[in-house]
């Protein structure tokens, strides 16, 4: 096959890609969308075996056939809760593959690459081989945290800053001497820059705690396009650093709207404590006396459902914990079949990862239309008769707005507490990620229906039908 | 502790201080509990009912007042028909009782108690602060009685209050002055409203004027040039100008001429009711009109009214009950009841059945008239303040406001645009033409993402990051590339990368669509 029909599927497989990003701008074109990238990655992958493979084909085939059954397995039966947890392994492969292929490239020497040339490509695959390090070690952390296998709680080493500095000091020495070992070997270098950048990955994704892991997961999300891109550099390969591009970008982009959907400066989450102000002073003490705490129960709770013309559901992780967004749906099913208006807010970091939720809303057949980004409820509160907060905390938590020196101040909330009443489900009275108490539990029209959600939620439902 | 629930014995009360419902709460707190035989009778509870939630039905009085450690009541302890004396003579020292006593009208009630050594809690002398709500026993009858209110007047207003268009002949509705827009007042307005009135409102306190409008009435205002507030201390109303009276009474007498009911629930606490309708204006009134006086007790509204009876002056009918929350026995004794078990639920925070009148709580020490032989009855003023709040709102508005960045210069924006062209020009003078080549590529394609990406829905991240994850396993090429090569580490390398990023590939592609499978209208 001639390099001209190559290069030429390679455009169009790039296009595809594009265009399968482009088609989830709407759910209707979503799964077209998809279909547009499945069909790019296999004229992309067709196209390289016939062009290039002259032997080994039985381990070709082999790996494709036996990765891809795995693949599908893992597919069909991962939980919708567990998402975050599959799509960090899924980067961590990612990661490991740039690995892979960087070391590949760098044993066979290409002696027809000489002078300034070599130095770049000495550049691009020790750069390559580093970020797909870093993805896949601190990936595997992302996973471990987000599965419970290891705890939450950020780990704060003293002097972590230095640790993570003199990282950078030993990466970037052993950079310049790869660029002139490079031509003979520098397999010592690249040792050496691997097992540092795998610490690297470890140690950040470590250090950060378990509310700001949507912002860990685009951000790692991110990593492994750049870490493609840097393999389509090293092999000069415009179809790698097409994808790449796009996938780094999506990444940086969704890292950017979680970081500001809680108000964090992206360097502050990544590096914790880098330029954050100490304030301990909002986290400090009740917002409230408890005899201000009005607790109902669930048949009470239903009545005001029933009473209702306007309902807000605002889910948090908290739902999904409690298996409870199927009891949820058939609540409001019930309540929509008698006429009263249910809809759902989303708060962008509602889940553990960004959308994590529709997807949930989604799998128990809550339809997407009326469901709605923070942004588009907002200001309908006040029409608002009763809206229901689930297992959320922080995400409607007024001293966003009301206390300058929280520790959340800031932060952009969902807005409850303008509409007439609040029926807030939690197991109790605790705290939420941030570690702030909620002065909405303590307000007048705000009342609270504790225990396990979907114990909770089934009671009402029986009230209800 | 045993707590003891006697029959009411004054005239026309039909309420009662527990019913069977509460009685179950009641028992949880730790309580046993007794009553009088046929003491819900009037309310529609019977023995029968109490027996069965274990209530014990005591049938003679004086043993059930003696012998319980708790006497719950709705009326304040008076002379018994039966007994011949004042019950309060049955009781002894360190017995509670929890009913409405208005220590303002009874301070030889006090002394009595304070003598005798009984510790004695006034629901009436409730707090009104937020956290009382829902032990306010005050708002919970008001509230019965403005709705009664209007059921008074349905029944002695001979025609629909609402309008309807019928073969014969269209029909007004009819016009509903509310005057005094407090729990009754409101509670008066809503149930007026729901039987299709147009319903006015008057009040002398303009923070009303809000919640009567959410309710659909009009607010009455005052053409008066100073604004005055009528706000008083405890959210009640206090006594205003003679100017503002003036200006108020020429409202109410045009009013009078043009509606057809009025209902006033005008109360100062610890005074006589203003009299705000005088006879002229009654006069003034269509025949057939009704006034229902709610402040009957405290001399009335009304001119004209007469305590407890139903007179008609002038063709009006003018309704001067004072008791009408037991006229809706039922849904009082149930509304009593409950505020009677949210205030022993703060009195016993261990739920262990023993009471502890802990004179640091502001509600529990603003409830108790008589405490081990003293009488504690005024107490402290209520602290409200809502004005503060307002203020701190303001402050902590402010402080988010972030000051106000310094303008940049306007040639500032060229700087990174600048740097970012030296770097790409050094770049451009020493790198090969190739690398130049996949760099426009790289550039070009990361404004593509930014663009694409800024447009995929909010709702569909978690789709776009798991497919995301497959493409970028385009990595694949790489290695297949690689897998023919003659050495054998960097052909096993190579298959190692095929092996997992297919994993990659198909697992993101199906968990993709298999998510977006489940999105649907």
């Amino acid at each position: 096959m001639n390099s001209g029909i190559i290069t030429a599927s390679y455009i169009a497989a790039s296009a595809l890609f594009i265009m399968a990003l482009g088609g989830l701008a709407h759910q209707e074109s979503a799964r077209r969308g998809n279909f547009y990238g499945m069909l790019g990655m296999g004229i992309a992958v067709v196209v390289t075996i016939i062009g290039f493979v002259e032997n080994n084909e039985f381990m070709l085939v082999g790996g494709i056939v036996v990765g891809g059954l795995i693949g599908y397995v893992l597919a069909k039966r991962v939980e919708m809760t567990q998402m975050p947890e599959l799509v960090a392994i899924l980067h961590s492969l990612v990661g490991l593959a740039a690995v892979f292929v960087g070391w590949a490239n760098a044993l066979e020497h290409d002696t027809s690459i000489v002078g300034i040339a070599l130095s770049i490509h000495a550049v691009e695959t020790y750069l390559g081989i580093l970020i797909g390090a870093l993805t896949f070690s601190g990936s595997i952390m992302a996973y471990l945290k987000l599965s419970g296998k290891v705890g939450g709680k950020p780990l704060q080493l003293p002097g972590r800053h230095l640790f993570n500095i003199a990282l950078g000091v030993i990466a970037f020495y052993f950079m310049l001497q790869y660029m002139d070992t490079a031509a003979t070997g520098g397999v010592l270098e690249l040792t050496i820059m691997t097992i540092v950048a795998l610490i690297f990955g470890i140690h950040m994704v470590a250090a950060i705690g378990g509310a700001d892991m949507p912002v860990v997961v685009s951000m790692l999300n991110s990593y492994s396009g750049w870490a493609a891109a840097a393999m389509g550099f090293m092999l000069g390969n415009d179809l790698l650093i097409v994808v790449g591009a796009l996938v780094g970008s999506s990444g940086a982009i969704l890292s950017y709207i979680m970081c500001k959907a809680m108000n964090r400066k992206f360097l502050n989450v990544i590096f914790g404590g880098i330029g954050q102000k100490k304030s301990t002073a909002g986290a400090a003490g009740p917002a409230g006396s408890a005899e201000d705490i009005r607790s109902v129960e669930s048949d009470e709770a239903a009545d005001m459902l029933l009473n209702a013309k306007e309902v807000m559901i605002l889910p948090g992780y908290g739902m999904a914990v409690a298996q409870a967004q199927h009891t949820v749906f058939e609540i409001t099913k019930k309540l929509r079949d008698k006429g009263i208006n249910v809809r759902f807010g989303i708060h962008p970091v509602a889940g553990r990862m960004p959308g994590h939720m529709n997807v949930l809303l989604a799998e128990a057949k809550v339809p997407y239309d009326i469901v709605y980004e923070m942004e588009e409820i907002n200001e309908d509160f006040p029409n608002v008769d009763v809206s229901i907060v689930i297992g959320a905390n922080d995400i409607v938590n007024p001293a966003a707005q009301e206390v300058p020196d929280s520790p959340i101040a800031g932060m952009p909330v969902l807005e409850p507490w303008n509409g007439k009443q609040t029926i807030v489900m939690k197991r109790s009275m605790g705290t939420g990620y941030a570690g702030v108490d909620n002065p909405l539990f303590y307000k007048e029209n705000t009342r609270m229906l504790f225990g396990d959600a979907k114990e909770r939620l089934d009671q009402i439902l029986k009230v209800i039908s | 502790m045993r707590i003891g629930v006697p029959k009411e014995n004054e005239e026309g009360e039909k309420r009662v201080a527990l019913t069977p419902d509460v009685a179950v709460k009641m028992q949880q707190l730790g309580f046993t509990l007794a009553i009088e035989s046929g003491a819900g009778a009037e309310a529609s509870y019977s023995d029968e009912e109490y027996a069965k939630v274990g209530v014990e039905i005591v049938n003679d009085p004086k043993e059930l007042w003696t012998s319980s450690d708790i006497i719950l009541k709705v009326r304040p302890p008076n002379a018994h028909p039966e007994l011949g004396i004042n019950s309060i003579e049955l009781m002894k020292k360190d017995q509670t009782i929890i009913s409405f006593l208005y220590p303002a009208m009874n301070p030889e009630m006090l002394q009595q108690m304070a003598e005798q050594g009984i510790n004695a809690l006034a629901m009436d002398s409730v707090p009104r602060i937020s956290r009382a709500q829902k032990m306010d026993a005050l708002s919970s009858m008001a509230n019965i009685a403005g709705y009664r209110a209007v059921v008074e007047a349905a029944q002695h207003f001979g025609r629909f209050f609402t309008g309807q268009i019928t073969a014969a002949g269209r029909i007004q509705p009819a016009k509903v002055l509310v005057i005094g827009a407090g729990v009754a007042g409101l509670a008066a307005i809503g149930a007026a409203k729901g039987m299709g009135a147009i319903v006015r409102a008057f009040d002398t306190r303009p923070e009303v004027k809000e919640q009567v409008e959410s309710m659909d009435a009009e607010f009455l205002m005052l053409d008066f040039p100073d604004a005055e507030d009528g706000s008083g201390a405890g959210g009640y109303a206090k006594t205003m100008s003679p100017e503002f009276i003036k200006a108020e009474m020429d409202l109410f007498a045009a009013q009078a001429a043009e509606v057809d009911i009025i209902i006033t629930t005008a109360l100062i606490p610890g005074k006589e009711a203003p009299e705000l309708i005088t006879e002229r204006m009654v006069a003034n009134m269509k025949p057939g009109s009704v006034i229902v006086d709610l402040a009957a007790e405290a001399g009335g509204n009304c001119k004209l009214t007469e305590a407890n009876k139903v007179v008609s002056k002038h063709g009006v009918t003018i309704i001067g009950y004072t008791n009408l929350p037991s006229r809706l026995a039922a849904q009082a004794s149930q509304l009593y009841s409950t505020n009677l078990l949210n205030l022993l639920t703060e009195l016993c925070p261990e739920k262990g059945g023993e009471i502890d009148i802990n004179m640091e709580d502001e509600v529990i020490r603003g409830a108790t008239v008589v405490k081990q032989g003293n009488i504690t009855w005024p107490p402290p003023a209520p602290r409200i303040s809502l004005a503060p709040k307002a203020d701190v709102g303001l402050k902590a508005k402010q402080a988010l406001e972030k000051p106000e960045a310094k303008p940049a210069h306007p040639l500032a924006f060229l700087i990174p645009l600048l740097l970012a062209g030296g770097a790409l020009f050094g770049l451009g003078s020493v790198a090969p033409p190739e690398f130049i080549g996949h760099l426009t590529v790289f550039v070009l394609s990361c404004f593509i993402g930014y663009m694409v990406i800024w447009g995929v829905s909010h709702s569909l991240h978690t789709p776009l990051m798991s497919v995301t994850n497959a493409i970028s396993s385009i990595i694949v090429i790489g290695a297949v590339i690689q897998i023919s090569s003659d050495n054998l580490v960097v052909s096993t390398l190579a298959g190692l990368a095929v092996f997992i990023t297919s994993i990659n590939i198909v697992g993101g592609f199906a968990v993709t669509q298999r998510m977006l499978r489940m999105f649907r209208k």
